[in-house]
């Protein structure tokens, strides 16, 4: 039952910056994802609050107290590691009560505790079991249960579903978020998966090179990406991006591309731009879609295009075609069959582009 | 032609056998024999009476003892015991710092630490003497300790720095989030998953100090302080050698030796991490 804050988190190893200036909020009970691409900071700050990594600066508050200076036995945090680091020489129920035994909490309580895990995380066969005896998903579930018995005020996960196969991967995700459901404990979860990060968390945490490029809701996210980082980050198949700059052709404002190719800058966007200005314009797979097997927009732009390759995925297809010289994707959601170097004509949604601005990267 | 070539192949196994065997066998079979038989020509393989009469007399069993191979016993085994205690201890706390701290100058002390390894023990048995005789811990345990831990601490420091190494940090790591602090971690889970590589290194420290011979022939000099390599040049005589009775002693030594080498081929099989981290 606790909050943690961070406030202007640093981590410096020697001259090279981890993470820099960080501060967040994770009320009681949130469900927070860390997400970015590898060495971006975002383990280094899950072993920060853990208490395994020394902090250069600033302060981390775990309920209202600050743990800077604590070990990590006096942060009641608990944590699940990639690799699961079960301990080999203890069976299951050992290695769940662990924790418990070291707090030398009496028999009957061990007893008691490790039992409600394991018939939480269904373990009740293994529990006689040596790690070496389970497969990857019991090994993940076991290195949980050791988390839940402690009950402790936050849990931590540092990418803990990477070693496991997609389609274990899907369950345990599930699993995860049931367990917080069950469990209602404030949860940081570190990985790099987007999707993992998208269908788990409250809220999700980009971070890039050590800062944050942006905190909310997955569909915040989604719907508003706060710089182009995010917004190719987040999505999949990602977001395209092409970049133009803005040219006035009589009295209109354009988005022209390297290779000439012209889009009407959406009405919404006109107040925010001027001529000559270099920006990149993004859009999603689904909002450029062949216009002989969809609807067309409202507000859109068309070109033919020759398909370069069709991925037919059942309930979708991805057609990848070119935009002037870029590659783009688009998602089309009626079952037709579509060839490579078929010609068909595109429809861009103008009302769902994104802008970002051509030197820094933030949305417009 | 390939039935040729097997046999020959194993025809040379059996004769790199028997010349790696012949020595020890040779000890063990003189051992149970009289004297004169052992210089017999041509050699007697077989020996005509088998006696114990070396054993009776060393370990006193019928009144005479011959050479007091029961008190050599005891200070090899002390000695050798003593020794090996302090070594695996320091060396075990050697070995978990160069494994799992980085500190200023670590690379140099390690390499300073083999290289102390590298210099051959003999080329120190003068000064050492020299400054034991000063010290006043010449012919004593002590000074044989003292040598004992010095030759085989940066031994174990090495042998248990590899071991702590193949032991993933995530297991102190995850056992201080459980609640242990750094030496509860060491001590509840890296020391058992170490514990075989640790074994078997006190293993090797107490058989190099059970064998030894340069240094302690020059730093023991009466029962009180010479261990069994030692004492088995009691035998020798101005003008005899008694052979049976080396043989006897010789077996002696080497029968916790191989029991302890045994011991250690078993214990060097690894893989007991293997489940604890992705497998």
């Amino acid at each position: 039952m606790a909050e943690v804050k961070l406030k202007n988190i640093t981590k410096k190893y020697g001259d090279v910056t981890a993470v820099q200036n960080m501060s967040l909020d994770i009320p009681h009970n949130e469900f927070l994802v860390l997400v970015g691409p590898s060495g971006c900071g975002k383990s280094t700050t899950l072993r920060m609050i853990a208490g395994l990594e020394e902090i250069s600066g600033g302060e981390i508050y775990i309920g209202d107290q600050v743990v800077n200076e604590k070990d990590p036995k006096d942060r009641n945090i608990s944590m699940v590691f990639q690799n699961y680091a079960l301990y080999p020489h203890m069976t299951v129920e050992e290695n769940l009560g662990f924790s418990l035994k070291i707090a030398k909490e009496d028999k009957e309580e061990i007893e008691t505790r490790v039992r409600e895990a394991v018939q939480i995380l269904g373990l009740e066969e293994l529990r006689k079991r040596k790690p070496s005896q389970l497969s990857g998903g019991q090994r993940q579930r076991v290195a949980m249960g050791r988390a839940i018995v402690r009950r402790p005020d936050a849990f931590l996960f540092d990418e803990p579903l990477s070693n496991l196969d997609a389609k274990l991967r899907t369950q345990m995700r599930t699993e995860i978020k049931k367990l917080h459901q069950k469990l209602k404990t404030t949860v940081i979860y570190v990985t790099h998966d987007q999707v993992e990060a998208m269908t788990l968390a409250d809220r999700i945490v980009i971070m890039k090179d050590g800062v944050i490029e942006q905190i909310g809701t997955p569909l915040e996210l989604f719907e508003k990406p706060a710089t182009k980082f995010v917004a190719t980050f987040i999505g999949s198949p990602s977001m395209n991006m092409i970049e133009a700059k803005i040219t006035n052709i009589s009295g209109e404002l354009y988005m022209e591309t390297n290779d000439g190719i012209s889009v009407l800058v959406p009405k919404h966007k006109i107040n925010s731009l001027a001529e000559g200005k270099r920006i990149s314009f993004g859009f999603r797979a689904e909002d450029i879609v062949p216009l002989k097997f969809g609807q067309k927009p409202k507000n859109s732009w068309s070109i033919k295009s020759k398909v370069n390759l069709a991925e037919p995925l059942g309930t979708e297809t991805l057609i990848f075609t070119n935009l002037g010289n870029t590659e783009v994707v688009s998602r089309m959601f009626t079952p037709e069959l579509v060839n490579s170097n078929d010609d068909l004509e595109f429809a861009l949604n103008l009302d769902r582009t994104y802008l970002f601005d051509g030197d820094t990267g933030l949305a417009i | 032609m390939k039935q040729i070539k097997k046999i020959a192949f194993w025809l040379l196994v059996l004769f790199l056998l028997i010349l790696i065997c012949m020595p020890g066998i040779w000890i063990f079979v003189s051992a149970f024999r009289p004297n004169p038989e052992i210089l017999s020509k041509p050699a007697n393989w077989i020996p005509d009476r088998w006696t114990i009469h070396q054993f009776t007399q060393m370990f006193s069993i019928n009144g005479y003892v011959s050479v007091p191979a029961f008190k050599y016993l005891m200070n090899s085994v002390i000695i050798s015991s003593v020794s090996t205690v302090i070594a695996i201890t320091i060396g075990m706390m050697g070995g978990y710092a160069f494994a799992r701290f980085n500190f200023k100058g670590k690379n140099s002390i390690f390499l300073s630490l083999m290289l102390a390894r590298a210099v051959p023990g003999i080329s120190l048995s003068l000064p050492l003497f020299i400054l034991f005789a000063k010290l006043g811990i010449i012919n004593t345990s002590f000074g044989v300790i003292l040598v004992y831990v010095a030759m085989n601490v940066p031994f174990t420091i090495w042998l248990t720095d590899g071991f702590f190494r193949q032991i993933p940090k995530e297991m102190s790591e995850v056992a201080r989030t459980d609640g242990c602090t750094r030496l509860q971690a060491f001590w509840n889970v890296e020391l058992p998953l170490a514990g075989p590589g640790i074994g078997a290194a006190a293993i090797f420290a107490f058989l190099l100090s059970w064998n030894e011979y340069a240094l302690a022939s020059i730093i023991t000099r009466t029962v009180h302080s010479k261990t069994l390599p030692i004492g088995m040049m009691d035998y020798l005589d101005e003008f005899t050698i008694n052979w049976a009775g080396m043989c006897a002693i010789a077996v002696v030594m080497i029968i916790p030796a191989l029991i302890l080498t045994f011991i250690v081929q078993k214990h060097l099989v690894s893989g007991l991490t293997f489940g604890g981290v992705k497998g």
